[in-house]
């Protein structure tokens, strides 16, 4: 996901999580973002500032913790890092990963067996571990 | 929490009708009907998206002839427009490769395509749906099911109707509304596609007839609205819109 569409959503979960706890002010974001998305965190961190203006979340510490990938192949059981397979990806192909992380499988191949079927086992997506609220 | 459940619905907000485009059967023409609906209803004037969530298969930008434009990046993704309709599809990302993906990927495929698309305010988004009765369509139905209303698309074929009344009772059961049926590829020899569909309330919106001239207008639009196919076609719309009024 594109890091504004990702921020975007970031504070509209943060915002309604707020809502159900009827916290008037959001003083803390904790985000961890999977390897495969590929976020420039400079841009990420900037627009959620940017998005959260105004809002019960302007101004809140905002932490974001990567989180390492692991690809699994379904067919020898092998388990690997996106980071490994990384360098050999055209800048075109990963851009496309980077938009849509789970098409890894159509650039990507188990550097044991190469196969094409594995799964991501960790390091995909972008999650709001936690927010803390205050009235 | 996964925020990109949040962001679907305001991604889709502006959107007036969501018709996902579904048939019980591969090769019933699923794709072909989608598209050129589409087609048709910019060519009314209407605001169109047209969204290719056939992962493993993806065909409507080869319809329409998509292939020299991409998405825009603009705070997400700003999907091409294509005739008059603006387009989106995994191809895209994947190009002519393969797609391998298995279950939970495919959910988080299509879940993350929602959540980037911007598709901003449009009368009709059409969803071209993989056939059967997969991931993909819980998933739509999961996501936006409640403003959701399935058009299915089936030929007179006795296997093709034996899956799609499968699938319309998976709709039924699932509480999702169906606008109706559309019979493809109907030849002079085709049994009435009415008698295969005995025991469900669902308007049969037209027939195509089989139309030899589709294949050679693939990619090139202007000859597809022109062929007996379109025609039909078009038959067909003109009942979903009236019965919408």
């Amino acid at each position: 996901m594109h890091e504004w569409a990702l921020a975007e959503g970031v504070i509209f979960t943060a915002l309604k999580a707020a809502e159900k706890k009827g916290a008037g002010k959001i003083t803390k974001i904790r985000v961890r973002v999977g390897e495969l998305q590929q976020i420039d965190e400079e841009v990420f961190e900037s627009a959620l500032r940017e998005i959260s203006r105004r809002t019960a979340a302007e101004g809140a510490k905002i932490e974001i913790g990567r989180e390492k990938s692991t690809l699994k192949c379904s067919a020898c059981g092998h388990e690997w890092s996106f980071e490994e397979s990384r360098e050999r990806l055209g800048p075109e192909e990963s851009e496309a990963i980077h938009f849509l992380p789970d098409i890894v499988s159509v650039y990507i191949r188990c550097p044991k067996c190469g196969s094409p079927d594995f799964r991501v086992k960790k390091g995909r997506g972008v999650i709001v571990d936690s927010i803390e609220v205050e009235a | 929490m996964d925020p990109r459940l949040e962001i679907v619905s305001k991604r889709l907000a502006e959107i007036e009708e969501i018709v996902p485009v579904v048939s019980g059967k591969g090769g019933v023409g699923k794709s072909i009907i989608a598209s050129t609906l589409a087609l048709l209803l910019s060519r009314r004037g209407r605001e169109v998206g047209l969204l290719d969530l056939d992962l493993h298969g993806p065909s409507t930008h080869l319809v329409l002839g998509a292939g020299d434009v991409s998405p825009r990046e603009e705070k997400g993704v700003v999907p091409p427009e294509v005739h008059g309709v603006k387009f989106m599809s995994v191809v895209y990302y994947s190009r002519h490769n393969p797609v391998f993906l298995r279950g939970e990927e495919i959910s988080n495929a299509i879940l993350e395509l929602l959540a980037i698309t911007r598709w901003g305010s449009l009368d009709y988004l059409l969803i071209d749906m993989p056939p059967g009765t997969g991931e993909e369509i819980l998933d739509v139905i999961r996501l936006m099911g409640r403003s959701s209303k399935f058009l299915v698309v089936t030929t007179p074929s006795k296997m093709a109707l034996e899956t799609v009344r499968k699938l319309l009772r998976m709709l039924e059961e699932l509480g999702v509304q169906v606008l109706g049926i559309i019979e493809n590829m109907r030849t002079p020899r085709s049994p009435p596609v009415e008698e295969g569909l005995k025991g469900f309330e669902i308007p049969l919106l037209g027939r195509v007839r089989y139309d030899g001239d589709v294949e050679d207008s693939i990619g090139d639009v202007d000859k597809l609205l022109k062929t007996n196919f379109a025609k039909d076609v078009e038959n067909a719309l003109n009942s979903w819109i009236s019965s919408s009024d």
